[in-house]
């Protein structure tokens, strides 16, 4: 203890800045390693129609989902009977993590996903043989779109609870529209399809397939681009932007203030 | 510091100020002191610049060399315009033109401003020194010049005496703004009545509902339950530009369909204005006019993303939170014989937020 006061006076005082430079490498590095981390993966070819896929989802469904769907899924009081919403519906919840769900609150949100990829197809598989309904999208569904159109429809159909940069928004009683920067292709196109939780229908009359692929399009060029005014600090616009300038700019502001009135030393 | 002293005492008292007071001397006066006394200039502080002749040639390196690194900033903002030109008008060169460029000028500015006070701070002179404030009051010769002067000129000009002429420069002054006023009738349509404009839509009897922005007329068979669908009326997408923007701006409409039973009508006439679960309300919010359209297909709330204004549309779009005053308007729809959705009339009061007439 008796030395740490001179080894203190040895080493100096370390520049501010030096922090601050510190602290924005940190931020740069963690970012990048996480925007490289979260690349699409590919998705696993899984016959969905062959009866021991099939097999293999009952299974997995009576394990994992019977609980509140039925044994048959038929429903129960804890949840919506699953006959009939096809098997995009259950690639879009089992496959973003949503299902199964963790407990019951407004809304299911977003988790790690539960199962592997040919899991889920496997419970896919299951649910689509007991009615028809959406099928999960295929390659050629996705790619091609007009990201032009896409826009526009986007900002009519969409950008009132996603934002129209994707960046999601706040809906009633603590649900939200979750934003979409990070929401793959085949799952944004399943939503569509299927309209999750609070979200609406939008059908293949309501948005023709080529105008959900201009959507999908739209959706991709948004992750691809970025924002041409620099930093988009969520793109949430005048509440993150205002905190931004609130707390960032007005504090460069004090900081020099003092700086210019305090006498040197 | 205020001591209330009374007459009566015979103990002497003693201001803070020092003075030595009698009972007799004061009576009954509150003595007042200055409670802060003027704690004058502290003591003068060297700097370290000015002890030490190598601190200070070192600060007055480093002033000198911010000033030479504005200079680099500055033509480093004109390399970057030259090096990073918006040319082929993708974001990305944009974001970094205008990265570059705003960081050099940035750069340029603010070593100017670093050097000019880290010059004042360390290198300029360091004194103290004392200005007295001079009074305001001018002396009283100026004083009794300036009322002269006033006097002179009511005299000269005649301003007190011929009142027709001061009369008529009055009035003048109040005339001119009237017709600032009169002009904003400008802004309202010249040819129709505001009032009639706004309590009517392009909406009529056997209009076809139909997708904004395509103009796809909706069959009623489309809409599966829990569909919504944002909607413009039929021929809408045939005006010109701008008219079609002012109609459309009154007749969005959005269209939701849940399951029948889910509908809850208060009013007789509305059991007929909907079709198999199929409504269709006003986008235009009731309360300032914002694009209600925030549907939540499980609970049927309608949320308006300006105030919070939520509408249950299970209960003709009732207010159930929010600065909203009124119910969104039900735009009466039906099915022709092909199976289209049609409008019935046009909405039966007026759109989005109050205005005087409203009601009448």
């Amino acid at each position: 203890m008796s030395q740490k006061p001179e080894t203190h006076r040895k080493r100096g005082r370390r520049s501010p800045v030096a922090i601050l430079l510190l602290v924005g490498i940190g931020l740069i590095t963690t970012g990048a390693a996480y925007a490289m981390a979260t690349t699409a993966t590919a998705s696993a070819q899984v016959d969905l129609m062959s009866p021991q896929v099939i097999d293999e989802g009952q299974k997995l469904f009576a394990a994992n989902c019977a609980t509140c769907h039925g044994q048959q899924a038929q429903g129960t009081e804890n949840g919506p009977s699953l006959i009939g919403v096809g098997a995009a519906a259950v690639d879009f919840q089992v496959g973003t993590g949503r299902m199964p769900m963790q407990g019951n609150g407004p809304q299911a949100p977003a988790k790690p996903v539960q199962f592997t990829d040919e899991q889920v197809k496997a419970l896919a598989a299951y649910v689509a043989s007991l009615g028809p309904g959406p099928s999960i999208p295929s390659q050629s569904d996705l790619t091609g779109g007009d990201a032009a159109n896409g826009g526009e429809l986007f900002r009519i159909n969409c950008a009132m609870c996603h934002n129209v940069a994707g960046a999601g928004g706040a809906l009633t009683e603590g649900k939200y529209a979750p934003e979409l920067k990070n929401t793959s292709a085949v799952h944004a196109y399943e939503a569509m399809l299927i309209g999750p939780q609070n979200m609406p229908v939008f059908n293949d009359l309501n948005l023709t397939p080529s105008e959900k692929k201009d959507i999908v399009a739209y959706l991709e060029y948004l992750k691809e681009n970025p924002s041409p005014g620099g930093l988009e600090l969520g793109s949430l616009g005048p509440v993150s932007e205002g905190l931004f300038i609130w707390i960032i700019g007005l504090g460069a502001i004090i900081g020099l203030t003092i700086w210019i009135t305090a006498k040197s030393n | 510091m205020a001591k209330i002293v009374k007459g009566s005492e015979k103990s002497d008292l003693v201001a803070t100020s020092g003075e030595r007071l009698t009972g007799k001397e004061l009576g009954t006066a509150v003595v007042t002191t200055d409670a802060f006394p003027n704690p004058g200039l502290p003591p003068h502080r060297q700097r370290v610049t000015d002890t030490n002749p190598q601190r200070l040639a070192r600060a007055a390196r480093i002033v000198a060399w911010l000033f030479y690194l504005s200079i680099a900033g500055s033509i480093f903002t004109i390399f970057a315009y030259m090096f990073f030109p918006i040319e082929d008008g993708s974001t990305t060169s944009i974001r970094l033109s205008t990265l570059y460029i705003g960081l050099g000028s940035a750069f340029a500015l603010l070593a100017i401003g670093i050097a000019a006070v880290h010059w004042g701070k360390a290198v300029m002179a360091d004194k103290e020194g004392v200005d007295e404030r001079h009074p305001v009051r001018g002396t009283d010769e100026t004083r009794a010049r300036a009322v002269e002067i006033f006097k002179e000129a009511d005299e000269e000009s005649g301003f007190s005496r011929r009142t027709l002429i001061r009369n008529g420069m009055i009035g003048a002054f109040i005339a001119f703004p009237l017709p600032a006023i009169a002009l904003f009738r400008g802004l309202a349509p010249m040819d129709e009545d505001p009032n009639n404009l706004m309590k009517h839509t392009f909406w009529k009897k056997g209009l076809r509902l139909t997708h904004d922005p395509t103009g796809v007329p909706i069959k009623a068979s489309d809409l599966t339950i829990g569909s919504s669908v944002h909607v413009i009326p039929e021929g809408l997408l045939d005006l010109p530009e701008a008219q079609m923007l002012d109609q459309k701006a009154k007749a969005a409409v959005l269209v939701v369909r849940l399951k029948p039973e889910d509908l809850h009508w208060t009013s007789e006439q509305r059991k007929n204005w909907s079709y198999d679960g199929i409504v269709a309300y006003s986008k235009i919010c009731t309360h300032v006019g914002c694009p209600v359209a925030l549907y939540e297909q499980q609970t049927h709330h309608l949320l308006c993303p300006c105030h919070q204004s939520q509408f249950d549309i299970s209960n003709e779009c009732a207010v159930i939170f929010g600065p909203a005053a009124r119910p969104l308007p039900q735009l009466p729809i039906a099915v022709d014989a092909e199976g289209y959705l049609v409008a019935l009339s046009d909405f039966d009061q007026p759109v989005g937020p109050s205005f005087w007439e409203r009601e009448k």
